[in-house]
Order: structure tokens, then C-alpha cells, then sequence
């Protein structure tokens, strides 16, 4: 049936207004349209600058406590005051989650790759790591701060690892494990080996699954290595200066360093973004749209 | 005048505007009476289905004037007095067989014990009551199908839409199903309004073949198919039959040539 | 090794899901082996790299890495001289970490709920919602998550009900876009058909759109039951906080006994487990075999 959807079917809205449909949902490589971008964020940041300037002018009339709520003059204020010590501190924290994100993400894809070649790894490695995904993580934190010394940023790298090895590990296995059978068959009947299947079926497969997994850990990456330092680390890392500001009830030096850690993140995110385009041109611009 | 159950006038239907414009239907005057089995075919894009929907009041048509039942489509479809099928039998998978059949009276707010006898009757005329308690995905295609004619009919319209019911299933299956779906349509007495691209299917099952054509949407023939019922294998193999297809064959063929 | 294989590949055989626990505590005891063997071997090479002066880290003797019966034998141990049993100890604090993780994974699953039957009903809602929706996941709740704590402790709430909240923020997200998602999932013709039932927006929505949302649902629901009982624990960590898991990792992490904090890691990671499992067991309940997603 090729009949366009005809509008009257108004219980079931047409998927081109679907706001959604810009954003990265968990089917991967879900491409996200600069103007759909806008459209779906453009709202929010008109909105975002309202909530600021009313925010603004609320504690300033009230004149409300800054224990209780910092006025966002404040916070600009002492991001700028603190603006070497938070920038400094945040590239400490960034790069222990570095540190974990690439050791993590290669031990990953190693291993997913290991899941394609040997049984015993999938039936056992990959079951494990669902498992394995549903426990508290950051529970680590303590024990690596003691392995590997509390100062170092080795025992928030290990934990960070461990953080992204799991979601990464298992998007990527189901990325190359789960291709059409029928493509399987085509190339067995080219009586193509193993490795060439890997190559050429598999691995651009599973590249959307890995980058939407990319993006995941990204995020976890910043946010794992700020709440390990939470359980002890150096003076000069993110984590340990929101918690020692917190502590002490200084909110507006706490909140400059967050946005610091925002920007860091979406940075990091945004990077990958860009990776994924030059590795999957094609992928983007098919632009295919929910297959749910 | 009063045995029409379906009355088409000058019916139109215009998809989008300005450079995107589609004329999906246009002009079509149709006449469908009470007990008829009428067949929709074409190729693609000549509106076949769209009509369907038209009549089902899931569209409306821009020009023109339907009576469906005596009434406007809206107050038929709100009447309840057609059934519909799709190609995907569109079962609910986390309801039985049974309470699938039972869901349109379930909506029309029919008591339980009623629904549930309604529901028993509706599958031992499709033949499937031993399985109804069984999970839609534990049947074949043809067997959801049946099921979901069985649904369709289970609060007795007086139409019944069927729009390409069979094209997901095999030839041996569809010849089972298209005997199946006669044998229904005598018993019920129910006037049938059919959507399919198979020219043996329509020839076989209808008392009247609708050929339409595309760009735009249109009706360029109606053949009449005099033969006999009840049919069946034999009816397969008749001349009369052979002579039929090849008729609206070239009625198809001529539509696109236009 | 054949005994083990032969065990496997007979399990194999049998339900995908005898498949998965054994490959599971395949993969466990496989990390018992390894971890006791890096001690032997370890110390053994006297707690350096061979051929260097680096230390091995972490260090394979008893006091960095107790044996793995010595960390379960800890568990009936008490936690300090007169004091009640390690298990009692990080049996209560699970509950109380579980506690505030369930109160705001219900909030939260209700409000993400009522969110996206809202959106799908007016476009206008979604539409003008559904951005913000989506920006408040750019704040990265779980880093604040002791901020907001003692923030809340300074506006006299108290602590265990900010924990909460921080819980309803990580979960109501996830389940906002898998309603929508859920709600919007049944094809075009099964539409079609409740209309020509005339059926209502109502009876559309609860015997058509949610039956099919609950696998979606049930998806994200997953997820954020880890996020909530993570949210919890770091929530727990600032000063001040008595009770909870983030309490006795931090105070057994600043005591240095090994033993007691593997203990409460353990405890941590069945407590996010038995979570995660309850709520499986609801969608199992819920949720008709073949129509379940993989998460």
C-alpha cells in the first residue's frame, strides 16, 4: 500500500512531528538533523535564559539566603573568581576519565570481538556482563583508592574502566553478532572466511551499536571518575573540590565547578559525535527514521 | 435503492497540497447491494485500499458523496456496522485467541457470558475453537488470519472489509483460505468488500471484479462473474473461469494504458 | 576441565536462562581462580614485576587482597569487637539504601509514566515538554547527587527523602521517552482497527497503547533501578550521612580493612541485583513471553 498516512488518524500521531525522532534513542546511530536539533532544543534554551533571568531577579527581590539558593550572578561570579583552580581541576578529572574510557573501550571491543569468535565467551563473558552491569559499579571506588593509592589518578582511571568495559563490551557483541542471517548466507556462499565476514558484514554492523555505546560512556566516563573521587582523592580534582565546597556549605563555588564538568561532558560527547560521522557517512545520511 | 449497502457518487479523495498534491481517487460511482462479494483490484496507486478506507470512515473523501448502510460513513463506522481485515492480522499478542475475538464486543461494552458465547461461535465457524486459548504467535499466518475474520465478524455487520487479507501467505494456504472465506460469507450473509492485486483471487471469489487504474485513482471497469456457487476446485478449472481472468486482465491492462 | 566443559555443554542444551546463570557463575568462579592465582603467583615473585623494581598493583599480599573465603567469612564475622555480625551491619544499611532507591524509582516511574501518556495525547504538550525533558539528563545528577543532599539538609529535608528524589530524577527520564516510544509502537492497521471499533481514546490507549508500552517500559525500568540504587549510595556519601551503603564503604574504605570493604562491595552488588530482579520478576508477570525485549 502506497497511500501516503492520511492526517485524520489523529489517536496515532504522524512520526514527522515526532519531536523525539532527533534525539538518540537506544536504537543506534539514530541520526539527529541540525535543524530537528534546533527545533527540539531551541524551546529549551529560550526557556533556559527565562529560568535564568527569573531565577535571577527572584533571589534578588526576596533576597534569598545564598545557603539556600545562589543566585546564578553568584555562581558566574565565582566561576570566574575560580576560574584557573575549577579549569585546572576539571582537566585533572578528565583525564582519569580518559584514562578509564580508552582502556575500558578497548578491553571492550576486544573482548566483544572475542564473543563473535569463541562460544564459550559469549555463552559465558557476555551473560555475566549483563549481570554484572545491573551492580553498582562505583562500589569499586573505595577498593581502587586503596590499591592504587588514594592520590593517584590510577585508582579513578580502574574504576572508570570498569565503568565503561560492561555497556560497551555488550553493545558491541550484539552489534556483531546480531547481523540478517540472509547476509551471513550471501557471503558463505562467496565461500568468504571468517575474518572477511568479520570485516565486511560484522564490523560495519556493529559500528552503529559502538558509537551509540560511545556516547553512553562518554557521559558515564566524567560522571564515574567525579563520583570515585567522591570516595577520597587529591585536593585538586573535581570531585573532591564540588564535595569539600559542598561540605562547607560554599553552594555557588560547588555550582561553577559542575558547569565546568557539564561543559566537559557535552564536549567529550560532541567529539564522539563527530567520530561517528566521519566513520559512518553513510549511516547519517540515510536518516532512517524509528523502526520500533 | 434500499439493498445498498455501500452508494459512491462522484467520491474523490486528494492527498497533501500544492507541489505534493496526490489525486488518489476520483469520480468513482459505485453501487455495492446486499450479499455481493465485490473485488477491488489494480496496480499500485490506483486507490483500491484508500476507497476501503474511505467506506470504513478511517479516511474521508474530499468530493463527492458516500452513503454507507443508509448512513454517513462516520455514523456507520460509529454503529459498528462493518468489520474489517488487514493484510497483517494485527492480533494483540498478550491476548488469547478468544479474548482477541472478544475485543470489539469488549469496546461495544457487550456483557461477559454474551461475549464469550459470541466469541466460542465466531471460532468454530472459522474452525479454530480448539485453539482459543492458545497466544496469537503460537499460530501460522493462516490461522491468525482466520482469527482475526473471526474478530471482525464477532459483532455480526453487516459488511465485512477485507484489504489484501491474504497476500502474506503462501499460494497453497491463500487457495485453503479464499474457499474458507466463502464458505463464511454464505453462512453470514455478509456483503464483502475485498482489496487484493491477484486477479485469479478476485475472479474466484466475487460475484463482481472492480478494475481500477492509477493517476489518478479511478474505476475503469466492472466485470461481472456469473459463475456459479458453490464454488470450488472444480470452479478452478472451468473455461468460464480462464475466459474471466482474461477479461479483466485486459480490462487492467487497457486502465493502464489510459 | 572435561567435567566442567561436559557440565556446560549439557546446560547448553537445556533453557537459555540455565544457560546465562551457569555461564555466570562460570565467569564468577573463573575470577576467584584468577584472583587467587595472581596472589600465589604474586608472591611468589615477591610482590614485583619480574625483571624490575616496580610493585605489582595491587599488591597480591592478604592485607590489599584477602582471600575470597576470608571476604564471605567476614560476612559472619562482627564487624567490630562486641559489635553485631557484618551481615546484620550490611544487611540494614542495604535495606536503607534500597529503601530510599524504591520510594524514588516508584515516584519517578509513575511521574515518567503520566509524562508520556500526557505527550502522547497532545502534541502541544510534547512539543512544548518534551525538550526539557530531555535537557534536564544534561545535568549530571548522579555527580551532584551529595550536593543536593546536603543542600536539602540546609532547607531541613531530610536526608533520606533528598536520596529519593535523586532517584525519581535518574528514573523518570528513561521511562518518559520509553513510554512515548511504547505508546507509539503498534502499527498503523491495529489502529485502524480500534477505530473501527469506534472505540474510545481511553479504551485505545489502556487495551492497545500501554499493553504494548510495558516492554519498553519494563526496558528502562531496568536500567534506572541501577541508576536509583547507585544515585543512593553516592547520595549517602557526605559528611553527616549515618546510615546506607555510601556509609560503610567510606568508613570501612577510611578503616583500611579489606576484608570488611570487599564485604560491603559484595553486599553493594547483590543489593543492586535482587533490585534489578524484583523488578524483572514483575515484567515476567506482566509481560507476555514472546512480546518481552531484550534489554
Amino acid at each position: 500500500m502506497t497511500e501516503p498516512a492520511d492526517r485524520d488518524l489523529d489517536l496515532f500521531e504522524p512520526r514527522e512531528t515526532d519531536v523525539f525522532a532527533g534525539f538518540e534513542g537506544d536504537i543506534p546511530g539514530e541520526p539527529g538533523r541540525i535543524e530537528t536539533w534546533i527545533r527540539a532544543y531551541g524551546p529549551a534554551a529560550v526557556a533556559f535564559v527565562v529560568v535564568l533571568v527569573l531565577w535571577e531577579a527572584l533571589t534578588r527581590a526576596f533576597d534569598v539566603e545564598t545557603f539556600l539558593l545562589p543566585k546564578p550572578s553568584e555562581i558566574a561570579q565565582r566561576f570566574v573568581v575560580n576560574f584557573d583552580v575549577i579549569w585546572a581541576a576539571g582537566f585533572r578529572t578528565f583525564f582519569e576519565a580518559l584514562g578509564g574510557f580508552v582502556v575500558g573501550g578497548v578491553l571492550a571491543v576486544v573482548m566483544a570481538l572475542a564473543t563473535v569468535r569463541w562460544s564459550a565467551v559469549r555463552e559465558g563473558l557476555l551473560p555475566f556482563a549483563i549481570a554484572a552491569n545491573t551492580m553498582p559499579i562505583i562500589a569499586l571506588a573505595p577498593i581502587a583508592n586503596n590499591w592504587f593509592n588514594v592520590t593517584s589518578p590510577v585508582s579513578k582511571m580502574a574504576v572508570v574502566a570498569v565503568i565503561v568495559f560492561f555497556p560497551v563490551m555488550i553493545n558491541t557483541a550484539r552489534g556483531l553478532l546480531e547481523v540478517q542471517p540472509e547476509e551471513l548466507e550471501l557471503l558463505r556462499a562467496a565461500a568468504a572466511t571468517p575474518r572477511q565476514i568479520l570485516r565486511l558484514v560484522r564490523i560495519p554492523s556493529a559500528l552503529p551499536f559502538f558509537f551509540s555505546s560511545l556516547k553512553v560512556a562518554s557521559a558515564l566516563s566524567i560522571i564515574g571518575a567525579i563520583v570515585a573521587e567522591y570516595f577520597g582523592g587529591p585536593q585538586d580534582v573535581l570531585g573532591q573540590y564540588i564535595l569539600n565546597r559542598a561540605n562547607l556549605f560554599q553552594f555557588p563555588d560547588a555550582w561553577a565547578a559542575i558547569v565546568v564538568a557539564s561543559i566537559i561532558g557535552i564536549t567529550f560527547y560532541m567529539v564522539i559525535v563527530v567520530a561517528e560521522r566521519l566513520a559512518m557517512p553513510w549511516h547519517v545520511s540515510l536518516r532512517e527514521t524509528d523502526t520500533a | 435503492m434500499s439493498d445498498a449497502v455501500v452508494l459512491a457518487r462522484g467520491v474523490g479523495k486528494v492527498f497533501g497540497a500544492g507541489a505534493a498534491r496526490v489525486e488518489a481517487l476520483t469520480g468513482i460511482d459505485l453501487r455495492i447491494d446486499q450479499g455481493e462479494f465485490i473485488s477491488l483490484i489494480g496496480p499500485s496507486g490506483c486507490g483500491k485500499s484508500t476507497l476501503l478506507r474511505l467506506i470504513g470512515d478511517l479516511l474521508q473523501p474530499s468530493t463527492g458523496e458516500l452513503i454507507v448502510n443508509g448512513k454517513e460513513p462516520r455514523q456507520a463506522r460509529l454503529d459498528r456496522d462493518y468489520g474489517i481485515v488487514f493484510q497483517q492480522a494485527t492480533l494483540l499478542d498478550w491476548r488469547t485467541v478468544r479474548a482477541n475475538v472478544e475485543l470489539p464486543l469488549e469496546i461495544m461494552g457487550v456483557p461477559k457470558d454474551e461475549r464469550q458465547a459470541r466469541a466460542t461461535e465466531m471460532l468454530s465457524l472459522v474452525q479454530l475453537e480448539e485453539f482459543a486459548d492458545h497466544h496469537p504467535w503460537q499460530l501460522s499466518g493462516g490461522m491468525q488470519q482466520r482469527v482475526a475474520i473471526a474478530r471482525a465478524l464477532s459483532f455480526r455487520p453487516a459488511l465485512l472489509l477485507m484489504d489484501e487479507p491474504f497476500g502474506a501467505l503462501d499460494e497453497m494456504t491463500r487457495e485453503l483460505m479464499q474457499q474458507e472465506v466463502l464458505r463464511i460469507w454464505t453462512e453470514t450473509e455478509t456483503t464483502v468488500v475485498f482489496v487484493t492485486h491477484s486477479i485469479p483471487e478476485a475472479v474466484f471469489l466475487s460475484t463482481r471484479v472492480v478494475v481500477m487504474s492509477p493517476r489518478p485513482g479511478r474505476i475503469s471497469q466492472v466485470v461481472d462473474v456469473p459463475l456459479p456457487h458453490p464454488r470450488n476446485v472444480d470452479t478452478r478449472e472451468s473455461d468460464d473461469y480462464y475466459r474471466l481472468i482474461t477479461e479483466v486482465r485486459e480490462a487492467l491492462r487497457r486502465g493502464e494504458e489510459r | 576441565m572435561t567435567d566442567a566443559s561436559e557440565v556446560v555443554s549439557t546446560a547448553s542444551r537445556r533453557s537459555p536462562r540455565v544457560r546465562r546463570v551457569v555461564g555466570f557463575l562460570g565467569v564468577l568462579a573463573a575470577v576467584v581462580v584468577t584472583w587467587e592465582l595472581y596472589k600465589v603467583v604474586g608472591e611468589a615473585l615477591g610482590g614485583v614485576v619480574p625483571g624490575t623494581e616496580l610493585r605489582l598493583r595491587p599488591p597480591p599480599n592478604d592485607r590489599f587482597m584477602p582471600h575470597s573465603w576470608d571476604v564471605v567469612l567476614q560476612l559472619f564475622r562482627p564487624v567490630r569487637r562486641n559489635g553485631e555480625l557484618t551481615v546484620l551491619l550490611l544487611g540494614k544499611a542495604a535495606m536503607f539504601t534500597l529503601r530510599e532507591a524504591l520510594v524514588g524509582f516508584v515516584v519517578g516511574g509513575v511521574i515518567g509514566f503520566g509524562l508520556g501518556v500526557a505527550f502522547v495525547r497532545s502534541t502541544l504538550a510534547e512539543r512544548a515538554f518534551m525538550p526539557y525533558v530531555v535537557a534536564s539528563q544534561t545535568v549530571p545528577i548522579i555527580a551532584i547527587a551529595p550536593m543536593v543532599v546536603v543542600w536539602g539538609g540546609q532547607l531541613d529535608v531530610p536526608q533520606w527523602l533528598s536520596v529519593a528524589l535523586i532517584a525519581a530524577y535518574l528514573t523518570f527520564f528513561p521511562v518518559t521517552i520509553n513510554t512515548v516510544r511504547g505508546l507509539r509502537s503498534p502499527a498503523p492497521t491495529a489502529v485502524e482497527m480500534m477505530r473501527s471499533y469506534a472505540a474510545t481514546p481511553s479504551q485505545v490507549l489502556w487495551k492497545l497503547q500501554v499493553p504494548s508500552a510495558l516492554p519498553y517500559i519494563f526496558t528502562a525500568l531496568k536500567v534506572s533501578a541501577t541508576a536509583s540504587v547507585i544515585g543512593a549510595i553516592v547520595g549517602e556519601l557526605p559528611a553527616g550521612f549515618r546510615d546506607g551503603l555510601g556509609r560503610a564503604l567510606l568508613e570501612f574504605s577510611q578503616q583500611f580493612n579489606m576484608k570488611k570493604l570487599m564485604a560491603a562491595v559484595l553486599m553493594s552488588a547483590l543489593a543492586g541485583i535482587l533490585f534489578v530482579a524484583v523488578v524483572t520478576w514483575f515484567e515476567h508477570r506482566l509481560v507476555a513471553g514472546d512480546h518481552r525485549r531484550e534489554g
